[in-house]
């Protein structure tokens, strides 16, 4: 059996959820495994009942007295104790924030080793190992490895599969599960939200992305790259020797250690494409560079490029984007 | 406050990878060291909490000598004091990285160092196995928030802030507790040139690690390969500003101009 963690919204299944479905559903089925769910919170009930389409048969609903808001070290011990009874053979999750927080403690609790963002299982025959190919370096290295024990702990890189329904939905048998939880388990919980501010294009849903590098110079030359960001109704996005110089926020940052983002068009201006910059908009539809350099890595990434610089080339854009538009 | 971060060296790769020979590794010969942003704001956020709270920091890492580097880079900006738990280069999983880490911490409580906090990052730069602070925390029996951009302690109590679908999830807990940091909590400062030469001369406290003992370990790395590159071709559309009309053709024709 496969047993994966869903994360639901107010009883909506999320789509990292339905990815690593999606990919759980694939492995089940040539290794004729079932595959079953495990979910938390209101609105469980629903968003079992959803799973059905994605090829689950059974979902345990962890319900306890002490639960209410998100507490990962919690939500780790009740997947560890749905694990222990139900004996899967591999336990997933999407490579979210609360997929590889809640796996990290299930795995760790039951002993085991966890391989975070993987792409591709291989699980063996009997005596073979278990094998897997997970990325490193946010996605640009990839790396093949084993991994041991009675049950497998591994996340689901996000993004690596399209959420597929079923040709015949299977109905859900759903159960309530109680986990036994110490106080220590319950000590980290969320206490409170902030809501997101209304009416922002967030960066990572941007259809445009105007982004800016080093070749930009300092702070002040951004408003080119702000105009034309916003006669495009799109966001501006920065490389990280932007932000630490700190020209711009680094909540503009794209890549590793920013945001992903993937826009219809991603234009590029004085952005060599190191690898860590790279992974944050290689979702891109298509990517413009505006460089001086024609030799610069990004070009290689790139389906339009201009050379020249882009203090004459941003606004000379943005002029022609005004007389069209005038006319 | 005693504060420890951990932090991981890792080669600071550019516009293109190139493996070893055995495909285990990146191939280092023309690259540098560092080590991830979120460990480098880690390591800033301690010493701000020192400033602000009195205290003294200590930054550790497991790794080559050659990480010696980058305590010192940490020593630089601030941190008090440094350990190297000293490997022969190979990469350790992070199970076995963690009960290193758990051992060196309990050999500092024996000789009667205790942490209010320790800091990490949220994942290595490389590896981005997403555990080793939550393994950490569960063998000490600390509580432990990880993915924290916004962090705040006041009367022995962290609170902490991470990001959740565009807005926020705020967490709260008592010290001792782990965190686990993103870039963008801080803007790390440089170091000055007299903090360079302080770190220099500073000691570093060394030991060999045992490893994980009894544990199941892994994952085990078996090789690292190149994801397949889809390199498209580049349609070059002119020189500088003359190029503007062909670009907004372009943006039309993709449907993202606003009319
Ligand atoms: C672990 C790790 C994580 C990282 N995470 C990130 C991340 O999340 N995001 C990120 O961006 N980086 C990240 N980095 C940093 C990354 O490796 C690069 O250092 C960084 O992306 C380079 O930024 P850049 O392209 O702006 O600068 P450079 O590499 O210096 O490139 C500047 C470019 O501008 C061009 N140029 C100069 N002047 C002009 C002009 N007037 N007009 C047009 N073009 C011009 C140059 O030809 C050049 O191509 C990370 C690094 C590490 C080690
Ligand atoms: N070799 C190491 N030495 C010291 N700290 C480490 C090491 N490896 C990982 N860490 C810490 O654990 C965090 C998470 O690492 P990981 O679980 O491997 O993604 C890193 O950001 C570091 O703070």
């Amino acid at each position: 059996m496969i047993l994966a963690f869903v994360e639901h919204d107010a009883g909506i299944p999320t789509r990292s959820s339905l990815e690593a479905l999606t990919f759980a559903r694939r492995l089940a089925a040539s290794n004729g495994m079932p595959l079953a769910a495990v979910l938390f919170g209101a609105g469980g009930d629903s968003a079992a009942a959803a799973l059905g389409a994605y090829g689950v048969s059974a979902a345990h609903l962890v319900t306890h007295p002490a639960l209410d808001a998100y507490a990962p070290a919690a939500w780790g011990r009740s997947v560890a104790q749905v694990a222990a009874a139900a004996m899967p053979s591999i336990v997933l999750a999407a490579g979210t924030d609360r997929g590889q927080e809640v796996l990290a403690y299930a795995a760790a609790m039951a002993g085991a080793p966890m391989a975070a963002n993987c792409i591709e299982l291989r699980p063996g025959g009997s005596g073979e190992p278990f094998e897997l190919t997970r990325q490193r370096w946010g996605g640009s290295l990839l790396e093949d490895a084993r991994l041991d024990g009675p049950v497998r702990f591994v996340t689901i890189a996000e993004h690596a599969t399209a959420p597929e329904v079923v040709a015949a939905s299977l109905a859900v048998s759903v159960q309530a599960f109680e986990p036994t939880l110490s106080d220590s388990d319950l000590r980290v919980q969320v206490v409170g939200r902030v809501a997101p501010e209304a009416g922002k294009i967030s960066l990572a849903d941007a259809r445009v992305v105007v982004g800016g590098g080093r070749g930009v110079g300092g702070s002040e030359a951004f408003s080119e790259l702000e105009e034309l960001a916003g006669l495009l109704h799109g966001a501006v996005g920065v490389s990280r020797v932007v932000t630490s110089a700190g020209w711009r926020p680094h909540s503009q940052q794209v890549g590793q250690t920013g945001t992903r983002i993937a826009p219809e068009i991603y234009i590029a201006c004085g952005i060599s494409g190191a690898i860590q910059h790279i992974v944050g908009c290689k979702a891109a539809k298509a990517i413009m560079v505006i460089n001086t350099d024609r030799d610069a890595p990004i070009m290689s990434r790139a389906a339009y490029a201009v050379i020249g610089d882009l203090h004459t080339v941003v606004p000379a854009i943005s002029a022609e984007i005004r007389r069209r538009q005038a006319q | 406050m005693n504060i420890l971060v951990c932090v991981k060296r890792v080669p600071e790769t550019g516009g293109r990878v190139t493996l070893t020979a055995d495909e285990r590794d990146i191939d280092t010969r023309y690259l540098g060291f560092t080590v991830s942003p979120h460990e480098e704001c880690a390591a800033e956020e301690a010493v701000r909490l020192v400033e602000a709270n009195g205290g003294s920091s200590t930054v550790l890492t497991l790794g080559p000598e050659a990480a010696a580097d980058q305590l010192r880079a940490a020593m630089a900006i601030g941190i008090d004091r440094a350990i190297l738990l000293e490997t022969d280069g190979q990469d350790w999983d992070p199970v076995s990285t963690a009960a290193a880490i758990v051992e060196a911490i309990r050999a500092e409580s024996a000789t009667g160092t205790e942490y209010d906090l320790l800091l990490f990052g949220n994942e290595a730069a490389d590896s981005g196995d997403f555990q080793v602070g939550i393994r950490v925390a569960l063998a000490l029996g600390l509580p432990c928030i990880s993915g924290v951009k916004s962090l705040e302690i006041k009367a022995g109590m962290a609170t902490a802030r991470r990001e959740a679908g565009g807005g926020w999830e705020v967490f709260e807990v008592p010290l001792p507790a782990v965190v686990a940091v993103r870039e963008g909590i801080n803007l790390p400062r440089y170091p000055s040139v007299p903090g360079r030469l302080r770190a220099r001369k500073k000691e570093i406290q060394r030991s060999v690690p045992t490893g994980p003992g009894s544990h199941l370990a892994g994952p085990e790395k078996i090789r690292l390969r190149l994801p397949a590159e889809t390199e498209g071709h580049v349609q070059i559309l002119g020189n500088g500003a003359e190029a503007a009309p062909a670009v907004v053709d372009v943006l039309e024709r993709i449907g993202v101009l606003a009319r």
